[in-house]
């Protein structure tokens, strides 16, 4: 049995998705899909144990060989991936049961745990596949089913933002497969393994060079990297909560690790940075992202909307830990990748409380809401603080990380810069609780806190950022070490 | 010269690409913006089989008379990719019907206008 554990957490939400969409009945297919969910957590994290004792584990379908077959590879960086992935499906689901009942219509139910389900099995086969072929249809598979999600929204809105991101989409996702394409061209082979070695062989023909272009663009877009971010604000802030809150913290942080991916152990970082000079074109991207977004986070009126916001700014922070190309950069990155995920849950679900209580997530509606929903109000100031990078939340460990990375470059500017956009990041985060603490609820309002299954999952997700704030070896060890792998070229 | 000419093939798959693409961007209307992706992804098929095509290769049947074969991978790999581009399309036809729906059009200027003006 151990030894197909590699498959289970593809199969098993690939068979319970159609499962789901015939059963129908809410009161089995919920249990189904939370059951699925965290079973799917419990064989990646057994993945994860494996592969820290024992090193990378190679599984290959269906008995076919490598180069010939598809085989699925986990080593330290994609185990670190899916154990963050399923774990916020987990929780997430453990959630979606009211907050679904809520916010989707009644006889769709059914559907939407199927294109959950689905939206996961490509999260998870993206990350655990050896194959680059394999990564674009599993993108796909998590693409289509994530815009099947937003629209599921009773916001009319969310069809035009599920539309908008559908076409964004699509492009990035076939950039990858020209570039994909391309590779095999120069290199005949699919095989992520193989191509590391192959390409490096044909790394000066143009060939390589365009792949290398139209790879890096598809993927940015699907990261969201400022200035190709335009899908992303209306996908987050129409889409139901609980959509919200998944998305936003797995699906670009799968994608960034398809960059990583890529860029690192395909291409090599010395190819990337050293021969292309890469990371001169992802500093100013990063840099101008995350003040940009952060700045115009400050003036949003809707509290999903500036989160979304600040999500964009914050995949600049890990972009720009990539950029700098050193251990400790990268190490800041990958953490950030982490703690951010966790982070962004958090408050994406404190505001499905919100939701739930107010149907409207905007600030104006919003005041007093420290006096009518204290326990609510109070995790999504802990979660903020984490975006901030207030010492003992996880935010913290990544932004110090970050600053030493700079720090070591001797990138004063951006050192600075960093300092200042945190300065940003109070400013929205102050937003929320000026109104939430600092006025009058509405007279007629009543005090009524979000139900348990709800409030369980959030506190959930908000103690793990607590607890990597002060168990800094968790992540910023396993980081640091898949650092060190990646830029040894992950041999 | 003649290489260029020769590669013929690619020039069509570029030329495809940039009409779908351009199509995608400049266009107005909904449908058409799908329209245009879907050109886009088809492109990047006919690039695909392009690169498995081996002159005077047919397809790789065990058998005399037959030495040369095409490269079946690019051309099986691309059965995938037609599968993913029609779920694309009909995922994205079905949004753009709930958008005529809730909006009454799908022209994008005029979506633009209404969200300005509600």
């Amino acid at each position: 049995m151990s030894s197909h554990l590699p498959i289970v957490p593809i199969v098993l939400p690939m068979i319970a998705a159609p499962l789901c969409s015939l059963l129908r009945r809410p009161a089995l297919i919920w249990p189904l899909t939370t059951g699925v969910g965290w079973l799917v957590f419990a064989a990646c994290a057994a993945l994860l144990m494996q592969v820290v004792e024992s090193g990378p584990i190679v599984y290959t379908m269906a008995n076919w060989d490598a180069p010939i077959g598809i085989e699925y590879r986990i080593d330290l960086l994609n185990a670190y991936i899916l154990v963050l992935v399923s774990g916020i499906a987990a929780v997430v689901l453990l959630y979606a049961p009211q907050s679904a009942a809520s916010e989707l219509p009644q006889d769709r139910h059914h559907l939407f745990c199927a294109a959950f389900l689905l939206c996961l099995t490509g999260l998870l086969g993206i990350t655990i596949t050896g194959d680059a072929f394999n990564v674009y249809v599993f993108l796909e598979i998590s693409s289509l089913a994530s815009y099947a999600l937003i629209s599921v929204s009773r916001d009319p809105r969310a069809l035009k933002a599920a539309y908008k991101y559908l076409i964004m989409g699509t492009i990035g996702a076939t950039f990858i497969l020209i570039a994909v394409g391309l590779m095999y061209m120069m290199t005949g082979t699919l095989n992520m393994a193989d191509l590391a070695q192959r390409v490096k062989m044909v790394e000066d023909t143009r060939t390589i060079l365009m792949a290398f272009a139209f790879l890096s663009i598809g993927i940015m877009l699907k990261i969201a990297l400022f200035p190709m971010h335009a899908w992303l604000p209306n996908a987050y802030s129409y889409a139901p909560s609980l959509v919200t809150a998944f998305i936003a913290a797995t699906s670009t942080k799968v994608s960034l690790y398809v960059f990583l991916r890529f860029v690192f152990t395909i291409f090599g970082a010395e190819y990337a940075f050293d021969t292309l000079g890469f990371n001169d074109v992802l500093l100013p991207l990063a840099l101008l992202g995350i003040v940009v977004a952060s700045a115009v986070a400050i003036y949003q009126t809707d509290l999903k909307r500036l989160l979304a916001y600040s999500s964009v700014a914050q995949i600049g922070y890990i972009v720009l830990g990539i950029s700098m190309g050193t251990v400790t950069g990268l190490t800041a990155g990958l953490a950030h990748m982490f703690n951010h995920a966790l982070m962004k849950g958090a408050l994406f679900l404190a505001v499905g409380c919100i939701v739930l209580r107010l149907h409207s997530s905007r600030l104006e509606d919003m005041a007093g809401l420290g006096k009518r929903m204290p326990i609510t109000s109070f995790a999504f100031v802990l979660g903020g603080l984490g975006l901030i990078g207030v010492p003992l939340t996880a935010g913290f460990i990544s932004k110090w990380y970050l600053l030493l990375g700079t720090l070591e470059l001797g990138w004063w500017p951006v050192t600075v810069l960093l300092l200042i956009s945190s300065l940003l990041a109070v400013a929205y985060v102050w937003r929320f609780v000026e109104v939430a603490y600092f006025q009058p609820p509405p007279a007629e309002a009543s005090s009524d806190e979000a139900p348990l299954s709800m409030q369980i999952p959030l506190w959930m997700l908000l103690a793990t950022t607590l607890y990597f704030g002060l168990q800094t070896d968790v992540t910023a060890g396993l980081a640091q070490r898949a650092a060190l792998w990646l830029l040894g070229g992950g041999q | 010269m003649s290489d260029a000419l020769g590669l013929y093939n690619y020039w069509i798959a570029i030329f495809l690409m940039m009409v779908g693409f351009y199509n995608v961007i400049a266009s107005g209307n909904l449908v058409k913006k799908l329209i245009g992706l879907s050109i886009f992804q088809t492109s990047v098929f006919l690039l695909y089989i392009t690169m498995g095509k081996v002159k005077d290769g047919t397809a790789p049947i065990l058998g005399d008379g037959y030495d040369t074969f095409s490269n079946p991978l690019p051309h099986v790999l691309i059965l995938t990719a037609i599968v993913v581009g029609i779920a694309t399309t009909a995922v994205g036809l079905a949004l753009v019907i709930r958008i005529q729906e809730h909006f009454g059009t799908i022209e994008e200027d005029e979506l633009i206008a209404q969200e300005d003006s509600p």
